[in-house]
């Protein structure tokens, strides 16, 4: 990456005509009545995106936005304000409008801002995908959309886009904490339509990325594989059975099937809800929620994947939390404000959307441990269930423990044997419930390849997910065939 | 806090975006080569207090201002985003963005509208509330309260909150392109919404309910508010699973909504040219039940979706998407509808430094003259539909297969709270199915819908 980045508060300081003295004075007005805590954050966002679309590449975008955001906490109380114009006088009126949360005045602490946090290095890209030429980048979505025709003649229209974007974040605290993290990311993207000529229709996505440069792409060939994935996808699904309704054994895949831990066990543990309350897992840490084959973590720190960050929104370092251990229930995943006022660790989980959003708890790479079994072992152990090995979204409602995620790509285990595909289908269950039913976990961690984003109260980050290959006695399959 | 604002209290945020700076950003355009060009300017200020159990929980206010531009050199164009709308930045964002358009390639079908397409008159469509300002922090904490008391006060079972909100904002859109077509109008927005947390032997259910404006005294009462709220979470306490079983669904007038907002995405422009529709080819054809018409309308004075020109500055309008079950009208923006040799509907939508895409405005199906209890009451055994989760709707083939919750019908009666199981069946079949419309539209939202019953669909469950 460029020079002037080694060193990202710098970057701020001299961009916006920032200095130390400032952020403390800012940080006094903040504090002037009785709170715990003040921070300012700081972001600079660039991105690109280039799209193809009937083997044309004839959309390109880029944005700038920038902007700070000063917040006040007095226990459980957040007062926030930000602004897009990033100067003193806003911040300062930012700053007037976040302490009104407290209403007791006091005399403002004395502020010193010390010199910038170490932290990991887990992205030190030497240049993002945004410094590649753009008709270089059009070129290889070009080659994507050849591949993916060459696939099969029934593939009718590709659709294929490459986004890549550079964060800039900058957080001086009230303890005169100082942190600031460059943040590279990118994502390509294929989807497929194919037709049968007789009237049926399909889709088929698939893609990948991370904080990784633009190489990438280009080693084995990824984007290649990327392009043949979601041919294959949507041709199989034109051939696709109607999928069974009801109560199943199901297999899933390796990789992104993960979204299951995401939405089942990981925002029921995110520490706002357990703070509150109001989540299905509150109270529940020492229990068992899963079998003893079941162990789920939570890893910011994994090098160059999507869900990966040095520092969390609040310039805490991310870590790797247990949240499940051999089946019992172990932590909770923190903000600085949950886990004060809950008594634990910030966990470095305090993640936002932007500079116009507040930090709350949220999953960085979530997935399950291996276990033993290989996955021809698990297949061949089921008489008759569902093997999933694609997905779409999923949700969950936190507090009936009730979630859902919807496959993509599905067959029918009969006697053993992978046999027909069948249609997506809703899976749905209970988040305390459903990982006791694991029978079977492989030997095959998978993470995903790099796509996913989740959405909480409004607020969408890049995620990543993982699972091995594992079997699950009894789960609701929502197909038509009754 | 005092952060009242006067009702011109958004131009201080404007200020720098005027139609004179957007005739500067099409002129720079120009200069560097660009044929054709047009801007967006968007500024908006806004207030969130929430409360739960009766406490400050926070409060957030903002205020933003942004830049877009999308500039064509011949038949290739780029599209940017800025929010540094000083004039020395923005004469180096302009030249770049000219000098993407140049890397991208000629598509045949790109291009601003044909200048005579743009209206002469832009109507005032009341978006813009002339009585209140951004409401003060204060003010808006204790409309939330009395919503979450009311909530709270409901019944004993009511234990737990998730606290409740309200909201209140102001936006103003300039719009301007190198056809000579300028316009802009300004917006406010008001809603509280209160979701409250019902526990019964152990188990927890939460419920919500909302109600949003553009004009803040016409907000329902923040305790009926509360106190439905409090009723969506008590009716769910003790849900079950049921059988696995193909019955009658009914779907409450918000599932509705959600139904027809699925069809909307169907029948949008870019969907249908990418192969990516089931109701390709399908205009002119009945593609819903006979008694089904569905109307998109634009120019609801004060509605929330309405807006008096679309994201290309072009007129917006009424129309029917569906008219008697037949398909009547697709959403198009120009360029889908060049694709599909059709002309625009009006329906552009734009989110600055961003292509255009396509939205409905004020979106809903006609009420029928069922009450909901002879809906409900013509079930032998079905699902009375109030909650849906999940994403399965396969615009591409129609497949659906989503989470729901809800109430089971036995003998025309609600009987009992229902949850963890799925509703599937295909969207060309449900729209064709639909047997009874409610006669209870109501607007809460940009979409709105009567009760709907659709004859059959699976349950999966135990």
């Amino acid at each position: 990456m460029a020079n002037d980045l080694a060193h990202p508060e710098k970057f701020f300081l001299s961009r916006f005509g920032m200095s130390d003295r400032a952020f403390e004075r800012i940080l006094g007005t903040a504090l002037e009545r009785k709170a715990d805590y003040a921070d300012l954050f700081f972001e600079y966002h660039s991105a690109e995106a280039l799209a193809l679309e009937e083997s044309m590449v004839n959309h390109t975008s880029k944005s700038v936005s920038h902007g700070v955001g000063v917040r006040v906490c007095a226990e459980d109380r957040t007062g926030y304000a930000y602004s897009d114009e990033v100067t003193i006088d806003r911040m300062r009126l930012a700053a007037e409008a976040a302490r009104a949360i407290a209403d007791q005045r006091t005399t403002a602490p004395a502020v010193q801002v010390g010199a910038p946090m170490p932290h990991h290095a887990l992205y030190e890209v030497e240049t993002t995908p945004l410094e590649i030429p753009i008709e270089e980048r059009a070129r290889l979505l070009r080659e994507i959309d050849a591949a993916a025709r060459a696939f099969d003649p029934r593939v009718r229209n590709v659709m294929a886009s490459i986004a890549a974007e550079r964060k800039i974040i900058m957080i001086v605290t009230s303890e005169g904490k100082l942190a600031a993290d460059v943040q590279p990311l990118c994502r390509l993207n294929v989807t497929v339509i194919a037709e049968d000529g007789k009237g049926g229709r399909q889709s088929g996505t698939y893609g990948g990325g991370g904080r990784v440069e633009y190489r990438y792409f280009l080693e084995g060939e990824r984007w290649r594989q990327y392009a043949l994935e979601a041919a294959r996808q949507a041709i199989v699904n034109l051939d696709a059975a109607d999928a069974p309704a009801g109560e199943m054994v199901v297999v899933l895949g390796p990789g992104w099937p993960g979204i299951l831990l995401h939405e089942a066990i990981g925002h029921g543990l995110e520490g706002d809800f357990n703070r509150k309350g109001v989540s299905a897992f509150s109270g529940r840490i020492g229990q068992k929620v899963a079998s003893e084959l079941c162990t789920v973590v939570d890893d910011g720190t994994i090098p160059m994947r999507r869900g990966s960050l040095n520092i969390d929104d609040e310039g805490t370092p991310t870590s790797r939390t247990v949240l499940i251990e051999k089946g019992i229930l172990r932590g909770y995943l923190h903000d600085r404000m949950n886990a004060r006022l809950m008594k634990m660790k910030p966990t470095g989980n305090g993640r936002r959307e932007s500079f116009a959003h507040t930090p709350m708890p949220r999953m960085t790479n979530t997935f399950m441990l291996a276990g033993d079994s290989t996955p021809e072992e698990i297949i061949k152990s089921v008489k008759s269930g569902l093997y999933a090995v694609s997905f779409g979204g999923g949700q969950v409602d936190i507090t009936n423990g009730k979630f859902v995620f919807s496959a993509s790509e599905a067959y029918l285990i009969e006697d053993g044997k992978v046999t027909r595909p069948v249609k997506g289908a809703t899976l749905i269950g209970d988040g305390p419930d459903v990982l006791t039913r694991v029978v079977m976990v492989g030997n095959d961690l998978a993470l995903d390849s790099g796509i996913g984003t989740c959405g909480k109260d409004g607020q969408s980050v890049p995620v990543g997910v993982g699972l091995p290959t594992i079997r699950i006695d009894g789960i609701t399959v929502g197909g038509t065939r009754a | 806090m005092n952060t009242q604002s006067e009702p011109n209290g958004i131009h201080s945020e404007m200020d720098t975006l005027d139609s004179a700076l957007a005739e500067w950003v099409l002129g720079e355009a120009k200069k560097h080569g660009a044929t054709a060009a047009e801007v967006l300017m968007i500024g908006a200020e806004s207030i969130a207090a929430g409360v739960r159990l009766g406490e400050v929980e926070k409060l957030k206010s903002s205020r933003e201002r942004r830049l877009g531009i999308r500039v064509f050199v011949g038949q290739s164009s780029a599209t940017a985003s800025t929010a540094e709308v000083e004039r020395a930045s923005l004469a180096e964002f302009v030249a770049s963005t000219v000098t993407l358009a140049r890397l991208t390639a000629e598509d045949p079908w790109s291009g601003l509208p044909e200048p005579s397409m743009h209206p002469r008159e832009i109507p005032d469509l009341g978006l813009l509330d002339p009585d209140a300002g951004i409401v003060e922090a204060d003010r808006a904490l204790a409309i939330a309260r009395k919503g979450e008391k009311a909530a709270l006060g409901a019944d004993p079972r009511i234990k737990n909150s998730e606290g409740a909100e309200f909201d209140s904002g102001r936006y103003r859109v300039l719009f301007a392109n190198s056809n000579g077509f300028s316009g802009e109008y300004e917006g406010s927005s008001f809603s509280l919404v209160v979701a409250p947390i019902a526990q019964d032997n152990g188990a927890m259910q939460q419920g919500y309910w909302y109600t949003a404006n553009r004009r803040f005294a016409k907000l329902e009462d923040a305790e009926s508010v509360g106190t439905i709220a409090a009723k969506r979470a008590l009716r769910r306490l003790g849900a079950r699973k049921v059988k696995t079983t193909r019955v009658p669904v009914v779907f409450d007038p918000d599932m509705a909504a959600g139904l027809i907002r699925s069809f909307a995405g169907a029948a949008s422009g870019p969907s249908l040219y990418k192969g990516a529709s089931f109701l390709i080819d399908r205009l002119g054809s009945r593609v819903m039940a006979p008694a089904v018409s569905i109307i998109d309308d634009a120019r609801i004075p004060g509605a929330l979706g309405s807006k008096p020109f679309d994201g290309e500055g072009l007129a917006t309008n009424r129309k029917h998407l569906v008219e008697k079950g037949e398909l009547k009208s697709y959403l198009l923006d120009c360029y889908s509808a060049r694709k599909l040799k059709m002309q625009p509907t009006g329906n552009a939508a734009r989110s600055v430094g961003q292509t255009p895409t396509v939205s409905t405005t004020n979106l809903y199906l006609e009420p029928g003259s069922c009450t909901p209890a002879q809906i409900i009451g013509s079930v032998r055994q079905g699902l009375y539909l109030t909650e849906l989760i999940g994403f399965g709707v396969n615009m591409v083939t129609g497949d659906y297969s989503r989470g729901a919750g809800g109430m089971w019908i036995e003998d025309g009666q609600l009987a009992y709270p229902v949850q963890e199981i799925t509703i599937a069946g295909n969207l060309k079949d449900m729209f064709l199915n639909i047997e009874m419309i409610g006669n209870d539209l109501q607007w809460h939202s940009t979409t709105a819908s009567p009760s709907l019953k659709i004859s059959e669909m699976t349950i999966a469950g135990a």
